[in-house]
This record gives structure tokens, C-alpha cells and sequence, in this order.
């Protein structure tokens, strides 16, 4: 009962997260919602017994991937005004193709193919249970090639945006240069101005 | 479960290649500028042997392994070698055209092998999970190849719309896998297959919702219309090597994603998506061969061509047999020899600061070169299905299995819509037989591109005289 209780209220959390994600005005308050979205997944992931991942997902997406989201945005000067024109005049048909969406997919995936009785909730676990163990257990073993082909996939991912970024512009690669910092000299870098002392303005203490 | 080394030996090719493309990419880094040349070189030598092991490990029955998400079998095997030799071409033929534009570089080779892994890991994935990773191993290596020339605005546009539509794509047939997953709970393969049932004894409205998601995945991933809008950009906006490799070797991993997720996976429900595949190939053959006649360049021409092709190779699987499927894996590697020979063509005729890739640069090629116009005689009128080449045995061969199971009518669309095609593979005839030509400078290439460019039409003619060998290996990759 109280499982439920918390179980509804997360997701009440979540649906508002995430809807508010899509619609905020402001981009960092969108990034901030998303945040909310994946904390109150967790937790969702925290009722199913899988810490692990609810831990995960907090450090790594929360922790790192958003923060850095956050940067990328307030780096980025986004035209909010360009970005938001035609909203309200897409509204209407945006919505009512939602509506229809929502309503076609849960007449195929909602309680009569996916209800308790078809597919039961899953059973909890004693609290000697591990869910790093148990992911441990078969990522190595069963899942293996798998795990290797993601890792490889992650190899690309870092060849390809090195290639992409520094590319054809590897001359202008900015780098330390050790032995030319250590053979400077005072003149090379500070130059001495004789000028006329300024007087500060009257009103300016 | 504990992995024994016998696990490991099904994919000792994939191994190699991993361990292969890892060295090069510490190689590369250490190599100066001036001996780039040994990147090339090794990439080469590494598909190669690739080749070898995958040939040497020709199964006689198929070989499961890491916990049955690995399948080797003979369809995977041909498909693989093919795949390998294709890339060795495109290799070769882009050597030259990328030291001409400065973009001889590493990354090219790095990445074309990482996509080459990729295909060898969707054309033997034997669960949902693998056959995924396989394809995003794929599609990511392509998407910074069509974007590694940055000073090409037409490269970056191409990029960013193959990148976005190729996401969206991703997210469809993840969305439908998820579908899959959850209407049978299970990733594997055969398990799916046996779960639905060989006559769809547990088909229900989940997996045909799955099912949808993912026809229409591989369809945007393989550009069937009306899924194609990314096909024609892409091609004429990526550098011609790029073009190139995206058009021949991952078509015939887009037939393993085919014939695994549907023929192995979904083959109880070969009713409902051969329905939606004859919309498919109505579609692309209608939009590819009739949208092509407006094209004035000659890649984005082939773009379209491309869409119709994938509409006759989809005939065969329409056929639903074993001699069906062999049909089609005999169409879309002849179709691979040919779109390779084509653009390879088009690399051939460049030059630095000239693209050749406007229909008007063939105009008069036989008064310049009387060889290389009889060359692009031979791609075109085989890509057209004309007697005795090659693709004429191809479609032959498709539209055969599709009579066999009494569907006339299908393969009379068919060959009405490859007379119509007809016309544009023939006008490029014209253009170089009967026009005077506007360019008079000689055909610049260096031997030993003249040499593969010839050895690659001419098999083509020869393979069109003997076409039973290929055939053979083809229906043998379907006997067990």
C-alpha cells in the first residue's frame, strides 16, 4: 500500500518533470526539470530492487552528464525567441496528435496486453539480495560480446569527434609548448610605457 | 558459464579486425605526415587476412556463441567476405582522390574499418541486443566519414541529415525491439522465432506493433521510400569515397539486418510484413526510377537509383523462399559490384577542383577516352538489367522466384518501372557516345586505378557471361 502510495506519487513527479522539460521557457529550467525527471526515476528504480542502477543514474547522468548539459547551454547564446516562434501556432495540431498517439499506443500496450495478470509484477527480493552482484555475474560472462561491441562503439565515438574537432586544423592545436615557456624572456613578454599620469575625475572617490 | 577458447574461434575475424584497427590507430599517431601511405596499407592488409579467416572459417552448419548472441553461418560468411572486398575497393579507389584534396588522413581508413567491424557484427548478430550495437557500430563510423571534409558546407548539410534521420531511425527500431521484447521476453533470435511460432501461431497486436517499428527502422536505415528523403542528399553531398563505401557494403549488411530480424527472427509472421514490403518496393521502385529521370548529377542520380534497387532486392525476400532470399543476396551484391564500379567511375574522372560529378561531365567521354566510356557502358547497362551483363541476372533472378510463387503481377510492376529506368541509365549512353564533348583534358588516373576500375566492370561483363558461379554460392548460403 504504501509502496503504491510512493510508487504514484514519484510518478505524478515524473510525468510533471518531464512535461514541464518540453515546455519551460527557459533552457537551464528545462535542463534543472530533467534533472528532477531522472532523481524521481531513481527512485522508480529503487522500488524494482535495482540500487545499482538507480545509483548510476543519479552519479553519472545527474552528476556528470547533466552538469556538463548545463555548461553546453549556458555557453551557447540560444535565441529563445527564434527557437519559440510558431509554438503557439503548431499547438493545436501538436496536441491533438499526442492525444491521438497516446490513445492509439495504449490500445496496444496498455492493461489488456501488458496488465498484472499477463505480465505480474515482479517479486522482491531478500534482503540479502545484490543487484551489483547479480549485474556483475552475467556482464562479464553472458553479456560479454555485447559489453565489448558498446566499448568498441565508445572507441568510435572518441576517434570520430578527435577526427571531427581537430581534423584539418591540427596546426592551430593549442598545446603547451614546455621548453619555449622555460626559454622566455622578461623583454619577449613585458613592454614599459612612459606616459602622462591621469587624474582621476573629481566625482570618483 | 565460463568462455572456453572454442567460443572465441566463430569470430576470430571480428577479434582480428578489432586488434587490427586498435594497432592502427596507435600506428597512425606515431607515423609522420609523409608516410601516411603505411595506414593505407595496413587497413588493406587487415582486410585481407579478415577475408582469409572468414573464409577459412566457412561453416557447415551454423555455429553459435557468447551465449548465442553470435551466429556463424554461410549466409554470413558470403556476406562477409563480400563485404570485405568491397571496402578493400573503396579503399582503393579513394586513395587518390583524398591525397588530391588533402584529406588523406588516418581516420578515413580508421573509421571505414570500424564500420567494416560493425557490419560483421549485424550480419552475425544473433540476438536483438547485437544486432543493434552492430548497426549503431556502423551508422556512427559514417556519420563522421560523410562529415571528415569540413570545409565542404554540402558534407556538413549531408552529415547532419543523414546523423539526424539516421537517429530518428535508431530510435524507431529500438522503440520496436523494446516492443518485441516485450511481447515474447526474450532478445534471442530463435527464441523469438520459436515464440511467435513458424506459422504465427502467437501473433498478437504487440508484436505486430513491434513489427511495424521495426520494418520501418531497417526501411529508413536501408532508404526504401517512403523512408528515402535522406538517400539522394547523402549521396551527392559526401565526398565521392564516402559516397562510395555508404553505397556498397552496407547494403549487404542492410540484407543481413533484413533477413535476421524478419526471416530468422519474424519468420511466423512472413504474411503480415511481406505486405508491408510490397508497399515498400512498389514505392521505392515508382519513386526511385521516376524521380531519377529529373537528376542532373550523376551521384545524386545514383542516389535514386539506389532507392529503386533496394525495391528489387526487397522482391525476392517478398518471395518468401530459400531460393527467394538467395535471389536477393544475389541482387544486392550485384547491385554492391556495380555501385561501386559507378562511383568509382566518378572518382576516376575527377581531378582536384572538379567534381565530375554532373551528368554534362560525361558528355563526349568516348571522344576522350573511348575505354572508359565503354566501361561506364557496362556499369549503366548493367544497373539497367540488360542482357548479357550482370544485372540483368539479378533481376532475372529475383523476378523468377516472384513468378514461382505466383505473383505475376508484382514482378510485371516491376518491369514496367525498369523500363522507365531504362531511360536514364541509357541517356548517360548517349551523352558520352553522341555528344561532343565540352572537356578535351585527358583522363588523368594513376595504373593502378585504371587497372581495378577495369578488372571491376569487366567482372561485371564476365559474371554477366557466367553468372552461375555467383548464383551458386548464393543458393549454397541458404542450403542449411
Amino acid at each position: 500500500m504504501v509502496e503504491q502510495l510512493v510508487f504514484y506519487a514519484l510518478s505524478g513527479i515524473l510525468v510533471f518533470a518531464g512535461s514541464m522539460v518540453v515546455t519551460v521557457r527557459n533552457p537551464i529550467h528545462a535542463a534543472l526539470f530533467l534533472v528532477l525527471s531522472f532523481f524521481t526515476t531513481a527512485g522508480i528504480w529503487l522500488l524494482l530492487d535495482a540500487e545499482f542502477l538507480a545509483m548510476t543514474l543519479v552519479l553519472v547522468y545527474v552528476g556528470a552528464v547533466m552538469v556538463l548539459f548545463l555548461f553546453v547551454i549556458m555557453m551557447l547564446d540560444v535565441n529563445l525567441v527564434v527557437l519559440r516562434e510558431g509554438f503557439s501556432r503548431y499547438l493545436p495540431v501538436g496536441i491533438l496528435i499526442a492525444v491521438l498517439l497516446g490513445l492509439e499506443l495504449s490500445m496496444v500496450v496498455g492493461a489488456s496486453q501488458f496488465g498484472l495478470d499477463i505480465v505480474p509484477a515482479p517479486a522482491h527480493h531478500g534482503a540479502g539480495y545484490s543487484n551489483i552482484e547479480e549485474l556483475g555475474s552475467v556482464l562479464y560472462t553472458v553479456y560479454v560480446y555485447p559489453f565489448e561491441i558498446a566499448s568498441v562503439l565508445l572507441l568510435v565515438a572518441i576517434v570520430a569527434a578527435i577526427a571531427l574537432s581537430l581534423g584539418e586544423h591540427r596546426k592551430n592545436r593549442k598545446g603547451q609548448r614546455p621548453e619555449e615557456q622555460v626559454a622566455v624572456n622578461r623583454k619577449d613578454r613585458v613592454r614599459l610605457v612612459q606616459m602622462a599620469a591621469e587624474r582621476p575625475d573629481s566625482d570618483t572617490p | 558459464m565460463s568462455l572456453m577458447l572454442n567460443d572465441f574461434l566463430p569470430a576470430a575475424p571480428e577479434i582480428f579486425l578489432l586488434s587490427m584497427a586498435c594497432l592502427i590507430l596507435i600506428v597512425d599517431v606515431y607515423v609522420p605526415e609523409r608516410y601516411r601511405l603505411v595506414t593505407y596499407q595496413l587497413s588493406q592488409a587487415t582486410l585481407v587476412v579478415t577475408a582469409i579467416l572468414v573464409m577459412f572459417l566457412y561453416p557447415t552448419e551454423s555455429v553459435l556463441t557468447f551465449s548465442d548472441s553470435f551466429v556463424l553461418d554461410r549466409m554470413g560468411s558470403v556476406l562477409k567476405v563480400f563485404v570485405l572486398l568491397m571496402t578493400y575497393f573503396a579503399f582503393f579507389y579513394s586513395k587518390e582522390y583524398l591525397r588530391a584534396r588533402n584529406l588523406f588522413k588516418g581516420e578515413f581508413y580508421l573509421l571505414g574499418l570500424f564500420a567494416v567491424l560493425g557490419m560483421m557484427v549485424l550480419i552475425s548478430g544473433h540476438s536483438l541486443l547485437t544486432l543493434y550495437l552492430g548497426l549503431e557500430l556502423l551508422s556512427l563510423a559514417l556519420y563522421a566519414l560523410v562529415a571528415l571534409h569540413r570545409d565542404s558546407t554540402a558534407a556538413t548539410e549531408a552529415a547532419m541529415k543523414y546523423f539526424i534521420l539516421a537517429a530518428l531511425a535508431s530510435g524507431i527500431l529500438l522503440y520496436g525491439i523494446s516492443l518485441l521484447y516485450g511481447a515474447t521476453a526474450t532478445l534471442d533470435i530463435s527464441e523469438l522465432h520459436s515464440a511467435i511460432g513458424s506459422e504465427g501461431e502467437g501473433r498478437n497486436i504487440v508484436l505486430m506493433l513491434g513489427l511495424v517499428f521495426v520494418v520501418v527502422g531497417i526501411a529508413f536505415k536501408l532508404g526504401a521510400v517512403p523512408f528515402h528523403m535522406w538517400v539522394p542528399d547523402l549521396y551527392q553531398g559526401a565526398p565521392t569515397p564516402v559516397t562510395l563505401f555508404i553505397g556498397t557494403a552496407p547494403k549487404l549488411a542492410g540484407f543481413a539486418m533484413l533477413m535476421r530480424f524478419l526471416v530468422d527472427g519474424m519468420g511466423g509472421l512472413r504474411g503480415d510484413w511481406g505486405d508491408m514490403l510490397v508497399l515498400l518496393a512498389i514505392l521505392s521502385l515508382a519513386v526511385g526510377n521516376v524521380v531519377a529521370i529529373a537528376q542532373t548529377n550523376l551521384k545524386r542520380m545514383l542516389g535514386y537509383s539506389t532507392i529503386a534497387h533496394m525495391g528489387y532486392m526487397f522482391l525476392g525476400l517478398i518471395a518468401g523462399t530459400a531460393a527467394g532470399y538467395a535471389a536477393s543476396m544475389f541482387y544486392i551484391i550485384v547491385y554492391a559490384l556495380m555501385a561501386m564500379g559507378s562511383f568509382g567511375m566518378i572518382i576516376l574522372l575527377s581531378r582536384a577542383g572538379f567534381e565530375s560529378d554532373r551528368l554534362d561531365d560525361f558528355r563526349g567521354l568516348n571522344e576522350r577516352s573511348p575505354w572508359y566510356a565503354f566501361l561506364m557502358l557496362i556499369l549503366m547497362l548493367s544497373m539497367a538489367g540488360l542482357p548479357p551483363f550482370l544485372g540483368f541476372w539479378a533481376k532475372w533472378s529475383v523476378l523468377r522466384e516472384l513468378v514461382a510463387v505466383d505473383m505475376v503481377w508484382l514482378a510485371v510492376v516491376s518491369v514496367v518501372f525498369s523500363l522507365i529506368g531504362l531511360f536514364y541509365y541509357i541517356r548517360i549512353v548517349r551523352l558520352m557516345y553522341f555528344e561532343k564533348p565540352t572537356d578535351h583534358s585527358a583522363v588523368a588516373a594513376p595504373g593502378d586505378m585504371r587497372v581495378m576500375i577495369s578488372t571491376n566492370a569487366l567482372a561485371i561483363l564476365a559474371l554477366g557471361l557466367y553468372p552461375g558461379a555467383l548464383m551458386a554460392v548464393c543458393i549454397s548460403a541458404f542450403a542449411i
